[in-house]
C-alpha cells in the first residue's frame, strides 16, 4: 500500500495555517463529553495533557515512575532549538526547516518539519511565559549557544538542564490542571495493550505496578507520548525503564511501524568499564561548542593526554570536516570515533575512547567561565569516572542515544489507527534519518502544546463521545490476554535472569545492527534474535508474584517486547540498501566512508505492518517529495 | 570487594519490615551504587529469592527517582550526589552498609526500599506554577530578566524533588523542597503576579500532607543532592509574612 501523509497542499510556508483553518473545531460545551488518554508525561505528554486539559477535555495521563516530573525527558542537558535569530547571525524559519531536513539526510517529511520550525519560537515563549529560568546575558536578553549541524546559534539553555527546567515547566502546567480536576494523573502505571473497537482507538489496558491489578481505561482517542526504544541496545543514554512496549503493543493491534532501523548513537558519552554496566552517561553535544576531539596519531600510544605533543595529536573531525569541525552532525561524528577506535588510536580500556579536550578552551576563556557553561556536567564526569576534566581531556565514546524511527503517523499526528494519535519520540515523523542536537525538545513540546489540541479536534469533532465503555467484550479480552502472557512468564521458571537475556539480545544488536551494518551482519542478526527469544521463553527466570510491585516481571515483559521488535529492526535495516544519516550500510560508502543514498529506490518511509507472531510483516511505503529543499549529497566539509 | 549489607525488606505498606543480612561479592570500585545492588539481586534471583524492590530510573542524577538511605544518611555521605551517582570507589573492602528507605510520616512503604511521595506532588498541584494558558503569551524577550535574577531561580529550579530534604529532617519536613519553587517563581516577573497566593497555598498544603514543621536544623541542606539552600527557606518565610500582612491577616 502506497501511504498518504495527509500534508495540505499549497505553498510550504502557507500549509499549517491554511490547514488550521480548515479542520473541524469541537464546542466549548462539547469538549468536556470528550475523554482522551495520554500515556507518558514526557515533555510530549505532560505538554498535551496540560494543553487538552486546558481546553476542556476531559484527560487521563499515565506513566511508569511516581511522578509525571521524572519521564526522561528530565535528562536532555544541552538545550531546545527555535529560530529567533536573536543573536542576528542569519538564522530564519526557513534556515532552521532547511538544516533539518538536511541533517535528517532527506528521509523526512517536508511539510512536518516546516511547521516544527514554524512553531518553534511559540516554545520559548511559552517556556518563558511558564518560569522556565533560561541562561540570560547581562541585559537579560535570553542567550544562545551553538549545536551539532547548525552553522547559527538558535540553541536556548538552562545551565546544563535544560530538559529538566522545560519538563518541570510542563508539569507545572500540568498539576495546574490536575488540581483543576482536568486531567487525572496515573503514575507508576504501565500500558500494556491498546483496545481498538470497530478499527478506532477506543482505550488501553493498564497493569497498576503498585498492586499488580490489570484494568482498562476506554476514551475517545487515545494519545502516545511513550518515548523512544534505544534500549533495545541494553546499554544507552536512555533511562532504565525506556521501552518499546506500548509502541509495540500498538504495532500488534495494527499501527504501522516506521524505520525502525533510524537509531542515533551520539558521539560523546562516557565509555563503558564493564559488565556490571546497566547504563551509560551521555556528556552533552553542546560540550562540542569548546571541546576540541582528538585521538593520538600512534597506534596505541600509552602515554597520558597531556604528554602527547601537539604534532602527534590527530583531531580528526577538524581534519575530515573542515567547515564544521567539531559541529559535525552526531551519525558523522560517532562513526569518525568509532573509526579511529578501530584502527587502534582509542584511548582508555579496551580503547573504546577518543578525547575531548578543553585545554585551549580554558586557556582562552578561563576556568571559570567554562565552569559557568558546563560545570554540571565537569561534576558528572567526575563522579563517574573519578577523572578532572579541567586538568585532563574527557574520554568518551559513542552509544546508542535516540530513536528517530517510531509509530507511523499523517501530518495530524494520527497512526495508522483512527484515533491513535503518537507524539514526540514515539513517532517517526520530524527527524528522517538523524536528528540534530535540540531538536527533540522542540518536537515534543511542538507536538504537544501547539499541534495535537489542534488535530485532535478535527478527529473528535467527527466522533460521537463516549461511543464505548469499559466493560465492551474488546476490553474483556484485552485483560484475559494481558492476565495470560503475564502468567505464562511467571511460570516459565528457567535458570537465566532477565538482565542476561537483554545484555545478550544488547550485544547482537550493537555488535550487528549498531553504528554500521551490511547485509552479512544484518543476516547473522535476524537469525540470532529469534533463537534468543526461543531461549528466553523457555528459559528465563521471573521471581515473584503477579499481584505485587514486581520489578522484575515489568523488566521481563519489557524485554520479551524488544526481543520481538529488535527483528523488526533489523529487518528494516537490512530492507533498506541504500546508506542514509546514522543508517549506514557498509555496501554504500563514498571511498572516504561517507554515506551514499539511493534516492532512486530509498526516497520513502517503510512502514511496516504486523501480520501475526510468527509471519513477516508487511511493508508500506510513504514517497517522500522534496519541493522546497533540492534533495542533494549532504556535505559538512 | 566483598561487603555486608543490611538492607531494609518490608514486603508491603501494612506489612512489619527489617533489616537483613546479604553479601554483596567482587564488587569493583567503578560499578555505581545501585550497579553493586543489581549485581546483588542477580544472585537473589539466581537462588529463587525475591530481590531488593528499590526506585530509580534515569541513574543520572536527575529525575530524583532513586531514594535510598545509607549508613543512616539519604543518599549517602558525598555530597551533592543522588544514590544513582555514587561509586562504590567510596567504600572499602570489609565494609558493612545499611540501606533504608526514606523515612517520614508523609513518605508511607510501598515496598521494601520504595516509598509513597505522591504528597510531592500534592503540594505543586497545590499552587507551584504560573497559571499561563497555552498560546497568546509574550515573546520571551519581552521581559528582559536581569542575568542574576535568572541565574538565582535557576539554584533553586535544580531541585529534583527526590524527597531527601525530607528523609533528613527530624521533624519531616518538605520545607526545603517547597521553598526551591516559591523562590524559582518569585524570583521572575512571571511568577510575582502569583507570589502571594502561591505561598500560602503550599505551606498549607505541606501541612494537610502530613509533612512536619521547620525547626531550622538545616539537615535537608546537607542531605540535598543538587545543593538547593536553605537560604531558599528564609525567603519563602519572607514571602509568607508579606502574603499575611498584604491580606491583613494575621500570621
Ligand atoms: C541523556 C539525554 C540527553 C538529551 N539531550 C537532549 C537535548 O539537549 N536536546 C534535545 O532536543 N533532545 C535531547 N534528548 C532527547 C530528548 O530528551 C527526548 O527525545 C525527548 O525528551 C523525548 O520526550 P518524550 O516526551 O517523547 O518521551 P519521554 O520524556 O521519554 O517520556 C516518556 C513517557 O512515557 C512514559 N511511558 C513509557 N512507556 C510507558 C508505558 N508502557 N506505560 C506507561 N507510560 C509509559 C514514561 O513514564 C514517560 O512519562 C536527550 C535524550 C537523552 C536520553
Ligand atoms: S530540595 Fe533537594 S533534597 Fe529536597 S527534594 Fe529538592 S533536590 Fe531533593
Ligand atoms: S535514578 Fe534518577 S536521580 Fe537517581
Amino acid at each position: 500500500m502506497i501511504l498518504d501523509g495527509k500534508c495540505p497542499s499549497g505553498p510550504i510556508a502557507g500549509k499549517w495555517e491554511k490547514h488550521r483553518h480548515e479542520m473541524k473545531l469541537v464546542s466549548p460545551a462539547n469538549k468536556r463529553k470528550y475523554r482522551i488518554i495520554v500515556v507518558g508525561t514526557g515533555l510530549a505528554g505532560s505538554s498535551a495533557a496540560a494543553t487538552l486539559g486546558e481546553l476542556g477535555y476531559n484527560v487521563e495521563a499515565f506513566c511508569y515512575q511516581d511522578s509525571a516530573r521524572r519521564a526522561h525527558s528530565i535528562a536532555a542537558q544541552g538545550g531546545i532549538n527555535a529560530a529567533r535569530n536573536y543573536p542576528n547571525d542569519g538564522d530564519s524559519v526557513y534556515r532552521l526547516f532547511h538544516d533539518t531536513v538536511k541533517g535528517g539526510d532527506f528521509r523526512s517529511r517536508e511539510a512536518n518539519v516546516y511547521r516544527l520550525a514554524e512553531v518553534s519560537g511559540n516554545i520559548i515563549d511559552q517556556c518563558v511565559a511558564q518560569g522556565v529560568p533560561f541562561a540570560r546575558d547581562y541585559a537579560g536578553y535570553l542567550d544562545n549557544r551553538s549545536f551539532g549541524g547548525a552553522l547559527v546559534s538558535r540553541t536556548f539553555y538552562a545551565r546544563g538542564q535544560t530538559g529538566q527546567q522545560l519538563l518541570l515547566g510542563a508539569y507545572s502546567a500540568l498539576s495546574r490542571q490536575a488540581r483543576a480536576g482536568n486531567v487525572r494523573l496515573y503514575p507508576r502505571t504501565e500500558m500494556l495493550d491498546l483496545v481498538v473497537i470497530g478499527g478506532e482507538a477506543k482505550g488501553i489496558t493498564v497493569r497498576d505496578m503498585v498492586t499488580g491489578k490489570i484494568r482498562c481505561h476506554a476514551a475517545d482517542a487515545v494519545c502516545l507520548c511513550t518515548g523512544g526504544y534505544t534500549n533495545v541496545f541494553y546499554l544507552s543514554t536512555n533511562a532504565m525503564g525506556g521501552n518499546v512496549t506500548a509502541a509495540y503493543r500498538a504495532y500488534k493491534r495494527g499501527a504501522f511501524f516506521a524505520n525502525p532501523c533510524y537509531t542515533q548513537i551520539h558521539p560523546t558519552c562516557i565509555p563503558a568499564t564493564g559488565d556490571h554496566q546497566a547504563k551509560l552517561t551521555l556528556m552533552s553535544e553542546s560540550l562540542r561548542n569548546d571541546g576540541r576531539v582528538w585521538a593520538p596519531k600512534i597506534r596505541g600510544d600509552r602515554r597520558p593526554p597531556q604528554e602527547i605533543p601537539e604534532e602527534e595529536r590527530d583531531y580528526y573531525l577538524e581534519r575530515k570536516y573542515p567547515s564544521f569541525g567539531n559541529l559535525a552532525p552526531r551519525d558523522i561524528s560517532s562513526r569518525a570515533a568509532k573509526e579511529v577506535c578501530d584502527d587502534g588510536h582509542g584511548v582508555g580500556p579496551g580503547g573504546r575512547g577518543v578525547y575531548l579536550d578543553f585545554a585551549g578552551a580554558i586557556e582562552r576563556l578561563g576556568e571559570d567561565t567554562i565552569r559557568q557553561r558546563y560545570g554540571n556536567l565537569f561534576e558528572m564526569y567526575e563522579r563517574i569516572t573519578d577523572e578532572n576534566a579541567y586538568k585532563q581531556p574527557m574520554r568518551i565514546y559513542p552509544a546508542p542515544h535516540y530513536a528517530m524511527g517510531g509509530l507511523w503517523v499523517d501530518y495530524n499526528l494520527q497512526s495508522s489507527i483512527p484515533g491513535l494519535f503518537v507524539l514526540g519520540e514515539a513517532n517517526f515523523s520530524d527527524h528522517g534519518a538523524n536528528r540534530l542536537g535540540a531538536s527533540a525538545l522542540m518536537q515534543g513540546l511542538a507536538d504537544g502544546y501547539f499541534i495535537i489540541p489542534c488535530t485532535i479536534a478535527h478527529y473528535l469533532a467527527q466522533t460521537r463521545p463516549d461511543a464505548v465503555s469499559a466493560g465492551h467484550p474488546e476490553f474483556v479480552r484485552s485483560v484475559e490476554e494481558t492476565e495470560t502472557s503475564i502468567k505464562r512468564l511467571l511460570s516459565i521458571n528457567g535458570r537465566k535472569t532477565v538482565n542476561e537475556f537483554h545484555r545478550e539480545l544488547g550485544s547482537i544488536m550493537w555488535e550487528h545492527v549498531g553504528m554500521t551494518r551490511s547485509r552479512e551482519s544484518l543476516e547473522n542478526a535476524l537469525r540470532r534474535i529469534p533463537e534468543l527469544r526461543a531461549e528466553f521463553r523457555e528459559n528465563v527466570r521471573v521471581p515473584g508474584r503477579e499481584e505485587d510491585l514486581n520489578q522484575e516481571l515489568e523488566k521481563a515483559g519489557r524485554v520479551a517486547d524488544f526481543l520481538e521488535f529488535a527483528e523488526l529492526l533489523a529487518r528494516d535495516a537490512l530492507y533498506r540498501d541504500e546508506s542514509c544519516g546514522s543508517h549506514f550500510r557498509v555496501e554504500h560508502q563514498t571511498e572516504d566512508g561517507e554515506a551514499v543514498r539511493d534516492d532512486a529506490n530509498f526516497c520513502h518511509v517503510a512502514a511496516w505492518q504486523f501480520r501475526g507472531a510468527d509471519k513477516e510483516p508487511e511493508l508500506h511505503t510513504e514517497p517522500l517529495a522534496f519541493e522546497n529543499v533540492r534533495l542533494a549529497v549532504r556535505s559538512y566539509k | 570487594m566483598d561487603l555486608t549489607l543490611y538492607v531494609w525488606r518490608q514486603s508491603g505498606p501494612a506489612s512489619a519490615g527489617r533489616l537483613e543480612e546479604y553479601r554483596a561479592k567482587d564488587i569493583t570500585s567503578d560499578m555505581s551504587f545501585l550497579e553493586m545492588l543489581d549485581v546483588v539481586n542477580a544472585e537473589l534471583v539466581r537462588a529463587g529469592r525475591e530481590p531488593i524492590a528499590f526506585d530509580h530510573d534515569c541513574r543520572e542524577g536527575i529525575c530524583g527517582m532513586c531514594s535510598q538511605v545509607i549508613n543512616g544518611v539519604p543518599h549517602g555521605s558525598r555530597e551533592k550526589t543522588t544514590v544513582c551517582q555514587l561509586h562504590m570507589r567510596r567504600f572499602r573492602d570489609g565494609d558493612t552498609i545499611y540501606i533504608e528507605p526514606w523515612r517520614a510520616k508523609a513518605f508511607p512503604v510501598i515496598k521494601d526500599l520504595i516509598v509513597d511521595r505522591s504528597s510531592l506532588d500534592r503540594i505543586m498541584q497545590s499552587g507551584g506554577y504560573v497559571s499561563a494558558h497555552t498560546g497568546g503569551v509574550p515573546d520571551g524577550n519581552a521581559i528582559l530578566i536581569p542575568r542574576d535574577d535568572a541565574e538565582t531561580a535557576m539554584d533553586a529550579a535544580e531541585c529534583i524533588g527526590c524527597g531527601a530534604c525530607v528523609a533528613a529532617c527530624p521533624n519531616g519536613s518538605a520545607m526545603l523542597f517547597a521553598a526551591a519553587k516559591v523562590a524559582h517563581l518569585a524570583k521572575l516577573p512571571q511568577g510575582r503576579a502569583e507570589a502571594a497566593r502561591r505561598v500560602c497555598v503550599m505551606t498549607e498544603a505541606m501541612l494537610k500532607e502530613g509533612f512536619g514543621n521547620c525547626g531550622n536544623h538545616y539537615e535537608c541542606q546537607a542531605a540535598c543532592p543538587k545543593g538547593i539552600k536553605v537560604k531558599f527557606i528564609a525567603q519563602l518565610n519572607r514571602e509568607y509574612i508579606k502574603a499575611h500582612l498584604k491580606d491583613g491577616r494575621d500570621t
